[in-house]
């Protein structure tokens, strides 16, 4: 018993050595300023009364846009203290009635989302539209376009009907359709338009994007519901085709609907206790305004340079600081 | 993950046939017509298919309601727009969320997340690494804990020191939660068959309800944050616990149990002192079962702002960005291996310490006290200095993987994409496009009989019950079209599992060195995030039915490989002998002699194929596999279609209990 009573001492005096040792060898504290572990809030000289600004970010390339942006000004020139939380649409604006969510930066559309938190609920209040404009609607790939010129007009689709047909569109020529958060008429619009197409749903963005990359790779025969802006664009700027007008009301009855998607006038969302609580996050909110080739690049930046979306922000901010400027005067 | 025994075949008492002397050749008759009956009852179904098809098939389009759809969505919003005042809000979830928000932060504090004085969190990662390496070796031995050391020095070298600690974090605080519920609610399962009947469709529905149905309703009872993360994870993570503890403590000999009781024991001594120390082992396993099931929900969790790997993930397929996605599956992978091999090293350490005598527990006491120390110098330091705080480097072995992986995705891409495209057709025109029409353009009553009848064959009377409830309640869905769709998809799925399966499992059965090899891809294959790689399966064979089954293979195979090659290789070695020195050959031994001796084993694996590949139905919709997929998938995303998500939801929960009901008890008449 001795001799491991000995060992243990050994052991200890060990222990001991290494961690003076350790320590010896030190280096910056934590919590040190001149440790260099950044502390983003301290960055900004400004006011601290804007406190924190809860930022829904939906799971889009473009609105993570918007969303870097406005977080950047509002860190970096109001001197707020920016919670992003990544949420679905749904999620979001049921956020804005538990208080857990301020803003949504960029909203396609959502009539029932609005009736529901706007109107009935009271929860949350329209600010005024992002300047972007959002198209919805059916696109081919660009080499289809330029093989096929008159593809791009829904009068002539039954005729290569039969070169879209696919395993999963029962001898019909298949119409890709897509993302489930956005509302689609397509089933009502193949009817209605008496076109002998069948709607196939992919079930993600994911799936459409990768679909439209491979069919133009390829040559291949796709025709699917898509939208823009999309970063996408981009790397396969994808050609839109031309149903019959959209005008007012044409929309109505979603059973006998047989025109083309409205242009959608993006718009920004708060919840109605921010819209009072005269943050000057809330300014910014409302006076943030770009235009689809702002918020292009930025998306640019992000998925294709894979830069993280701070760092996309800054380089934005940094080139136009005259637009931001007019956001926070 | 060793063994997946999520539901451990209930030990059957020996039916009144087996106790008769003349039983096997009886079983024998009654097998073939059996089987003579099923296939009337097919032929049955396609001459009547043939004269009534497209009558009664009940469809409902995309964008179509019923009034149950309806009804649901009425109830959902009243719940959201009376939150604020109701008191069952007030006084009981807003209370339930709030501790275990203030659980979850404290550990993010300590290891993740900073607070509000300190820019890191308390804990950095030499200190973490060091009681992760120090607990591995206490509870386990000294190479799960270098295994364990290296794995989370990896997390750092990826760059994810961060986003790994944010899971680590999350998945301690759910398992904790779900084991403080789960081990005392097994020990009364486990001990009460009242309680049992009960709990078993509880948790049924806990396992096979589609998380993305009950996300939305948790932000809105415990809002966005750490709680509902917590709770969603342990909704799915405390079943195997639950069923796997109550597994054990019923396994405790009951002569053992009568010997206490005749020792004059108390009802509670009995509990502490008998079958919990017994049952030990077996609770541990199901520990590690809840972690797994916590990991696989890293990246749904993410859905609603868990922080962590799961976020990395889904923000990198945003825009299709494979290798950071992979490059965080990874670590995820990496942890779950991690888990598993500590915790199934902590349930088999005390043999190994008993068998190594008494003067290694001297020794340990010893060692145990010197680890301590040691780790609790490298806490101190990890606590002061920024060079142990902060994991150093730019996580270069990180980007070095994810465009490893962008390469690989991008060949397979390139030069398999006419090969699997063939294979894509031969297999949906040939087999799934007729079985669905089969399926969805029969009446649906006419289906339903079927299904019944064929409870009532396989599993007995009581099957066909449950059968003729569940086919009742998928109608009043609304989605029975739906229901057939997926129904289809999933029973391709499962025979293609199957087929896999015994070859595979066979395979690992009768080489040690192919099981070595082979095992760890089948745990990689368990818990990478499905979303990792179905960009590439997209790619290849586009977003189809197809797409969906194969993603569902993969993650339902390996269960049933590791379930075959556990049976297989428990058929006795003398058996085997003794069919060689009969001058059987291999292909005769696999056929005649394993495989039918492991016949409990296949049906299990059958049972568990089916229930994994069903679990998969969502993701599946998210790859072109429509259906009821896509209705739970469209209900998460679009207010108005909340309630036929949710019914789509219970459709899915509605098919799993009606085949685990069916394969279970044909696995019991099989004598397993």
């Amino acid at each position: 018993m001795a001799g491991q009573a000995a060992k243990w001492r050994v052991g200890a005096a060990g222990v001991a050595v290494l961690g003076l040792a350790l320590t010896a060898c030190g280096g910056a504290k934590v919590g040190d300023t001149a440790s260099g572990s950044d502390d983003s809030s301290g960055a900004s000289g400004s006011s601290g009364k804007c406190g924190t600004f809860n930022l829904a970010v939906n799971p889009w390339v473009g609105y993570e846009a918007n969303a870097a942006v406005v977080a950047y000004v509002a860190e970096n020139d109001l001197g707020c203290k920016v919670t992003k939380k990544d949420l679905k649409e749904e999620i979001a604006w049921q956020g804005f009635g538990t208080g857990e969510v301020d803003a949504v930066i960029e909203n396609w559309g959502h009539d029932d989302l609005k009736k529901k938190y706007i109107t009935d609920q009271k929860t949350a209040v329209e600010v005024g539209a992002t300047g972007n404009e959002g198209l919805i609607g059916w696109y081919v790939p660009p080499w289809l376009a330029k093989a096929h010129p008159d593809i791009t007009d829904w009068n002539n689709l039954d005729k290569y009907a039969a070169e879209f047909k696919t395993s999963e569109s029962g001898g019909k020529g298949q119409l890709l359709d897509g993302d489930p958060s956005f509302v689609t008429n397509d089933e009502a619009l193949v009817k209605n338009l008496k076109l002998d197409f069948k709607v196939v749903y992919a079930g993600s963005e994911t799936a459409l994007i990768q679909a439209f990359r491979k069919a133009e790779k390829n040559k291949e025969w796709v025709i699917g519901y898509f939208y823009e802006p999309q970063w996408f664009m981009a790397e396969v700027p994808l050609v839109k085709v031309k149903l019959p007008e959209y005008k007012a009301g044409c929309d109505a009855d979603l059973e006998k609907v047989a025109c083309d998607y409205p242009v959608y006038k993006l718009d920004k969302i708060v919840s109605a206790k921010f819209a009072k609580s005269g943050s000057p996050a809330y300014d910014l909110v409302k006076n943030f305004t770009w235009t689809n080739d702002d918020q292009n690049t930025v998306a640019k930046y992000i998925a294709e340079d894979k830069m993280t979306p701070e760092a996309a922000a800054k380089k934005w901010v940094d080139a136009n600081r005259a637009k931001v400027d007019a956001w926070i005067k | 993950m060793t063994v997946a025994v999520e539901k451990p075949p209930t030990p059957e008492p020996p039916g009144p046939e087996d106790a008769v002397p003349e039983a096997a050749p009886a079983a024998a008759v009654r097998r073939v017509s059996r089987r003579v009956v099923v296939g009337a009852i097919l032929v049955v179904w396609l001459v009547l298919f043939a004269v009534l098809r497209g009558t009664n098939t009940l469809t409902l389009a995309a964008a179509d309601l019923t009034d149950l759809h309806r009804w649901l969505n009425d109830v959902y919003d009243s719940i959201g727009a009376n939150r604020n005042s109701n008191p069952l809000f007030l006084y009981f979830f807003n209370e339930i969320r709030l501790v275990i928000d203030n659980l979850a932060t404290f550990v993010q504090h300590l290891i993740s997340q900073p607070s509000d004085s300190r820019p890191l969190p308390q804990i950095g990662w030499l200190g973490v690494v060091g009681i992760a390496g120090f607990v591995s070796w206490a509870v386990g031995n000294w190479r799960v804990a270098l295994l364990t050391v290296a794995g989370f020095v990896f997390f750092g070298l990826q760059g994810l020191w961060q986003e790994s600690m944010d899971t680590l974090a999350l998945t301690l605080t759910a398992v904790l939660v779900a084991l403080l519920f789960a081990i005392p609610l097994g020990v009364w399962v486990g001990l009460s068959d009242r309680v049992n009947k009960v709990m078993t469709p509880v948790l049924d529905f806990m396992q096979t309800m589609p998380t993305f149905v009950y996300l939305a309703p948790l932000t809105l009872f415990f809002l966005i944050g750490g709680a509902s993360a917590t709770i969603a994870t342990v909704i799915y993570a405390a079943p195997p616990a639950i069923r796997i503890t109550a597994h054990a403590i019923r396994s405790v000999p009951e002569t053992t149990v009568e010997a206490a009781d005749s020792l004059g024991a108390t009802r509670w001594q009995s509990l502490l002192k008998v079958l919990l120390p017994m049952s030990k082992r077996t609770v541990v396993m199901g520990v590690n079962q809840t972690i797994m099931a916590a990991l696989a929900m890293v990246t749904i969790a993410a859905l609603i702002d868990a922080p962590g790997l799961g976020k990395t993930v889904i923000q990198a397929l945003q825009s299709l960005d494979v290798g950071t996605a992979f490059n965080a599956g990874l670590a995820i992978v990496i942890m779950a291996i991690v888990l598993d091999r500590v915790t199934t090293a902590a349930s088999g350490r005390e043999e190994a310490a008993r068998r190594s005598g008494g003067r290694f527990l001297a020794r340990r006491r010893q060692l145990v006290v010197a680890g301590a120390a040691v780790t609790a110098v490298l806490v101190y330091l990890s606590h002061t200095y920024v060079w142990a705080a902060e994991f150093p480097g730019e996580g270069s072995v990180g980007s070095s993987v994810a465009s490893a992986a962008d390469t690989a995705s991008t060949w397979v891409q390139d030069n398999l994409s006419g090969l699997t495209n063939a294979f894509r057709d031969a297999l949906t025109n040939g087999l799934l496009n007729p079985f669905q029409t089969l399926l969805t353009d029969s009446p649906w009553w006419l289906v339903g009989a079927v299904l019944v009848g064929l409870g009532v064959v396989l599993g007995g009377w009581r099957s066909g019950v449950t059968t003729a409830v569940c086919v009742g309640l998928l109608v009043g869905t609304g989605l029975w079209s739906d229901s057939m769709t997926t129904l289809a998809s999933t029973l391709v799925a499962t025979v293609m599992t199957m087929l896999l399966a015994v070859v595979v499992g066979v395979w690992m059965a009768r080489s040690t060195v192919a099981d070595r090899l082979i095992r760890p891809t089948l745990d990689a294959a368990q818990v990478m995030p499905p979303f990792v790689y179905l960009v590439p399966f997209l790619a290849l064979f586009g977003a189809t039915r197809f797409t969906a089954i194969v993603a569902a293979i993969v993650y339902a195979a390996p269960v049933a490989m590791k379930i075959i090659a556990d049976g297989v290789r428990n058929v006795p070695a003398t058996t085997v002998e003794a069919a060689t020195s009969a001058g059987c050959n291999t292909w005769q031994i696999i056929t005649k002699v394993q495989l039918p001796m492991a016949r409990g084993a296949l049906t299990l694996a059958t049972n568990q194929g089916l229930i994994y590949v069903l679990s998969m139905v969502v993701v599946g919709g998210l790859v072109g596999a429509g259906a009821l997929g896509y209705d739970v998938v469209a209900g998460f995303s679009q207010g108005q279609l909340y309630g036929k998500g949710l019914a789509a939801g219970l459709a899915i929960v509605l098919l799993g209990v009606m085949f685990d009901r069916i394969t279970q008890a044909a696995a019991r008449r099989a004598g397993a």
